[in-house]
């Protein structure tokens, strides 16, 4: 229990931040306990990308993996839910600056964004920012990620409202 | 418009902490009313029922409408619930992602650490 409590202080350290900056923008942020050429060669090199480029915490399974990260290269991931047929994403690479800016398209859709990283090192420890952006507002909308159904978070609030409120069918 | 969905709940949660706001959002789920209909109800000025609506319109829980002379305040909850969840499966995806990268970086640093030491004898 003590060893949990220790944790959490780390978590919110680590928080990733979500926010829709325009129409056609996301930005997501997070800061990681190494410096800048560490977490780029995280991105960079296949076999350390197709490790968490597919969470298994969200029940996907990686198939396979492939990434010429250079000026023009290609990457394609392919990764299935369970009884579910497999699906890709894949793009090219339009600049690759070690250690600090990735920039790559998302092909698998014709809405995809371009998504740039940049690395800020501080004091050993690196800020990312990861900035996506969609060829129009009605992509970013329609853009569904791949997690289906209600969200937990979400879940917890609306159950917490329900019972502040009462089941208005019941009433 | 930006919208940081931690920042989001928050609202939401705040919003629902004070007694009054809650009597508001019982109030609102049995009908539609007026900021002057709640005000009285809940026994206080119009200016003090619009701030508690307008905490509550920020978090997304309630809209409201203005029709001629007259601001009607309604649940805004399906809003609120589309918005969130579609925001969530962005942060769900991410974080998820980041916590995995994380374990990839340590190992590297520990990697580093150890080549170094062995460097060094």
């Amino acid at each position: 229990m003590d060893a949990r409590r220790d944790a959490e202080p780390e978590r919110a350290k680590h928080r990733t931040t979500v926010a829709r900056k325009s129409e056609r923008e996301m930005v997501v942020t997070r800061t990681f306990d190494a410096p800048a050429r560490i977490v780029f060669e995280a991105w960079t090199r296949p076999e350390l990308l197709q490790r968490w480029w597919v969470p298994g915490s969200l029940g996907l399974k990686l198939l396979s993996c492939e990434a010429d990260v250079r000026v023009g290269g290609r990457y394609r991931l392919e990764f299935a839910r369970e009884g579910a047929p497999p699906m890709a994403f894949f793009g090219r690479y339009l600049e690759v600056t070690p250690p600090s800016r990735l920039v790559w398209t998302n092909e698998e859709s014709a809405d995809g964004a371009v998504s740039t990283v940049t690395l800020e090192e501080k004091d050993g420890r690196t800020l990312l920012v990861l900035h996506e952006l969609y060829p129009s507002k009605e992509a970013l909308d329609a853009q569904s990620g791949m997690e289906e159904g209600l969200p937990e978070a979400f879940a917890q609030l609306d159950e917490l409202l329900v019972s502040l409120l009462g089941d208005p069918r019941a009433a | 418009m930006v919208q940081y969905s931690r920042a989001r709940f928050d609202a939401s949660f705040a919003a629902i902490s004070d007694a009054t706001r809650r009597g508001v959002l019982e109030q609102l789920a049995a009908a539609d009313a007026s900021i002057t209909d709640l005000a009285g109800r809940f026994d206080m000025t119009l200016t003090g029922m619009k701030k508690h609506v307008g905490v509550l319109e920020r978090a997304g829980l309630v809209v409201t409408e203005k029709v001629g002379r007259v601001r009607t305040c309604r649940l805004g909850r399906r809003r609120l619930e589309a918005e969130a969840a579609w925001i969530e499966r962005y942060h769900r995806l991410w974080a998820a992602r980041f916590d995995a990268l994380d374990q990839v970086i340590d190992e590297l640093k520990r990697k580093e650490e150890s080549d170094g030491r062995k460097k060094r004898r």
